[in-house]
C-alpha cells in the first residue's frame, strides 16, 4: 500500500469519564474504501468525529497526507476542506435550496465564481437524478433524497478522504438502496472513503476493508470475506451473530 | 389526497360531525358575543353612576381640548417616532454584537464575554427610567468636548442601551436554538467560524427570533416617551405643557391614544408572523 492518505495513529477520545477510543489505529489508502463495524457506543462515530476535526483527540494522531492534523498549530479550516462530511440526520441547510446547499462550499470556500459552480452542481445533480430538486428546498425532498444531496454537496469540491456516519440509519428501509448506490457509484470512481455503517451486506460488497470497533478498541480488520465471514476475535463473532439473527446480514 | 381517486359524496358519519362541529362553533360565537356585551354594559354604567363621573368626563375627555391638543402633541409625537426609528435600529446592531460576542466560544474570548455579559446583566437589570436620568444629566455634566446635550441623542442613547441588552439575549436565544449539527455540517464543509455564523447559523436563528424582535419593538414603541424625562419635547412632554396650561387632563389621554394607535400595526404584525412560524411546525389542526 502507498503512503496512507488519512493515518489515524494511536487515538484516545474521553467524554469526561467515559473513555470512548482507547488508542485506535487505523491506515487508509489512495482508493480505498473502509467500513467501520460495530455496536452502538463502539466508537464508531466518535472516530470518524475526530478524524474530520470536530472532536479535539485526547491523545494519538491523525494524519492527512502525512500532516498531523492534530497539531494545535494548523489551519483547521483548511484541513476541512480537503475532507467530505456526510452526517446521519443529513444536516443540509433548511434555509436554503437544494442547489444553494450544493455550491455553498464552492463559492464562500474556494471562491469558484457563481456560474461555474452552479452548473457543475447541476452536472452533479443530474447524475444522481434530482436535477429537478435544484430549487426546492430540503424539507420537500424525502430523507433518501435529503441524503443523496447530501454526499453530492460533500463532493462538490472532490475532497481527499469522505467520511460516511451512518448515512442510512435514519432512512426508511426502501429509501437506502437509493443512498448506497450513490455510495457505491463514487466509490467505483476511485474515491478514498471511511463509513461507519450497520448495512453488512453493503460493507462486503463495497468495501476493501472491515474494521471492528468494540469498546473504542480496533478488534480486528481485514478483508469483508475474512471479517465478516471468518472472524478471529470471539467479540466479532458474538456481534455478527446477532447481526444475522436481526436479519441484517 | 391521491390524484386520479375520485372522492364520493362524504358519508353520513362525516355529515354528522360536520354538523356537529357548527352548531359547536356557533353556541361558543354567541356566549362570547353576549358575555363581552353584559361586560362593556357593566363597566358603563358602573364609571357613568360613579359621583365623580361627570367631572372626570370634562377633565379627562373634553372634545375641544382634545382637538385644540392634537397639533401640538402630534408634533410631539414626530419626535419619538424618530427616536423609533433611530432607536430601533441601533438596538438590533449593539444587541446583534452583544449576542454574537457572548456566543464566542474558546478560552482566548473569555474578555470579551465577560464584556458582553456584564453588559446584558447591567442593562437587563437597571430600571429604564435611571438610565435616562444618568445619561441625559450624567454625560452632559462630564463637560467633555463634543458631548452632545440634545435630549433626542441622550436619550435615544439609553434607550439602545437598554433594549440593546434585551435584543441581545433575544438573538442569543436564537443562535443556540439553531441545532449544533448544523454547525458541524458547516464547518466540515471548510466554512470558517464567521462564515457559519453568517450563512448558515443566523438567517436559521434570525427566523426563530422574529416575533420576540417585534415584540420587544412594540414595547419599545412606548418606552420612547420616557425621552420626556430628560425634557425633550416629545408627545408626552407636549401634553404635560398643555395640561399646565389648562389643568384639562385631556392631553394626556390624547398622547396615550396616539401611542396605542403607533403600536397597533406592529401589534398585528408580530401576530402574522407568530402565526405563519405555527403554521410551518404545524401540530395537527385539532390542537
Amino acid at each position: 500500500m502507498s503512503a496512507p492518505v488519512l493515518d489515524v495513529r494511536g487515538v484516545v477520545k474521553t467524554f469526561g469519564d467515559n473513555v470512548v477510543l482507547r488508542g485506535v489505529d487505523l491506515a487508509v489508502g489512495e482508493h480505498q474504501v473502509v467500513a467501520l463495524i460495530g455496536g452502538s457506543g463502539s466508537g464508531k462515530s466518535t472516530l470518524l468525529r475526530c478524524a474530520s476535526l470536530l472532536e479535539a483527540v485526547d491523545d494519538g494522531q491523525v494524519l492527512l497526507d502525512g500532516e498531523d492534523i492534530t497539531d494545535p498549530r494548523i489551519d483547521a479550516d483548511r484541513v476541512r476542506r480537503r475532507m467530505g462530511v456526510v452526517f446521519q440526520a443529513y444536516n443540509l441547510f433548511p434555509h436554503l435550496s437544494v442547489l444553494d446547499n450544493v455550491t455553498l462550499a464552492p463559492t464562500v470556500v474556494h471562491g469558484r465564481s457563481k456560474a461555474d459552480a452552479r452548473e457543475e452542481a447541476q452536472a452533479l445533480l443530474a447524475r444522481i437524478g434530482l436535477a429537478d430538486k435544484a430549487d426546492e428546498f430540503p424539507d420537500r425532498l424525502s430523507g433518501g433524497q435529503q441524503q443523496r444531496v447530501a454526499i453530492v454537496r460533500a463532493l462538490a469540491v472532490p475532497p481527499r478522504v469522505l467520511l460516511l456516519d451512518e448515512i442510512t440509519s435514519a432512512l426508511d428501509p426502501e429509501l437506502v438502496g437509493e443512498v448506497l448506490a450513490v455510495v457505491r457509484e463514487v466509490a467505483a470512481q476511485g474515491m478514498t472513503i471511511v463509513m461507519a455503517t450497520h448495512e453488512m451486506g453493503f460493507a462486503r460488497q463495497v468495501a476493501d476493508t472491515v474494521a471492528f470497533l468494540d469498546g473504542g478498541v480496533l478488534l480486528e480488520s481485514g478483508p469483508p470475506a475474512q471479517v465478516l465471514g471468518d472472524p478471529v476475535e470471539a467479540r466479532t463473532r458474538q456481534f455478527l451473530a446477532r447481526v444475522i439473527d436481526a436479519g441484517r446480514l | 389526497m391521491t390524484p386520479g381517486v375520485a372522492l364520493g359524496a362524504p358519508s353520513e358519519l362525516e355529515l354528522f360531525r360536520r354538523a356537529w362541529r357548527r352548531r359547536r362553533a356557533r353556541r361558543s360565537t354567541l356566549v362570547a358575543l353576549l358575555s363581552t356585551l353584559l361586560f362593556a354594559i357593566v363597566a358603563y354604567l358602573v364609571v357613568t353612576s360613579a359621583p365623580g363621573w361627570p367631572r372626570v368626563r370634562t377633565t379627562f375627555f373634553s372634545p375641544t381640548v382634545a382637538w385644540n391638543s392634537l397639533p401640538e402633541i402630534g408634533a410631539g409625537l414626530w419626535l419619538n417616532l424618530q427616536v423609533l426609528l433611530v432607536g430601533g435600529f441601533l438596538v438590533m446592531v449593539v444587541g446583534l454584537l452583544a449576542a454574537l460576542t457572548r456566543s464566542l466560544r474558546g478560552p482566548a474570548f473569555a474578555p470579551l464575554r465577560i464584556v458582553a455579559t456584564a453588559y446584558v446583566d447591567l442593562f437587563r437589570g437597571i430600571p429604564l427610567i435611571i438610565v435616562l436620568y444618568l445619561v441625559g444629566f450624567g454625560f452632559p455634566a462630564l463637560g467633555l468636548q463634543g458631548m452632545p446635550t440634545s435630549p433626542f441623542v441622550l436619550g435615544t442613547v439609553a434607550i439602545v442601551l437598554v433594549y440593546g441588552a434585551y435584543v441581545a439575549e433575544v438573538f442569543r436565544a436564537g443562535i443556540e436554538s439553531v441545532h449544533p449539527s448544523q454547525r458541524a455540517a458547516a464547518r466540515s464543509l471548510g466554512l470558517n467560524h464567521r462564515q457559519t455564523m453568517r450563512i448558515v447559523v443566523l438567517p436559521q436563528a434570525l427566523r426563530t427570533v422574529t416575533p420576540a424582535l417585534l415584540n420587544d419593538f412594540v414595547a419599545l414603541q412606548k418606552d420612547v416617551g420616557l425621552i420626556s424625562v430628560l425634557g425633550a419635547v416629545d408627545a408626552v412632554r407636549s401634553a404635560q405643557i398643555l395640561v399646565g396650561q389648562s389643568f384639562n387632563f385631556t392631553p394626556y389621554v390624547v398622547a396615550g391614544l396616539l401611542f396605542v394607535l403607533l403600536a397597533i400595526p406592529s401589534a398585528r404584525l408580530a401576530d402574522a408572523v407568530s402565526a405563519r412560524a405555527r403554521r410551518r411546525q404545524q401540530s395537527g389542526n385539532l390542537l
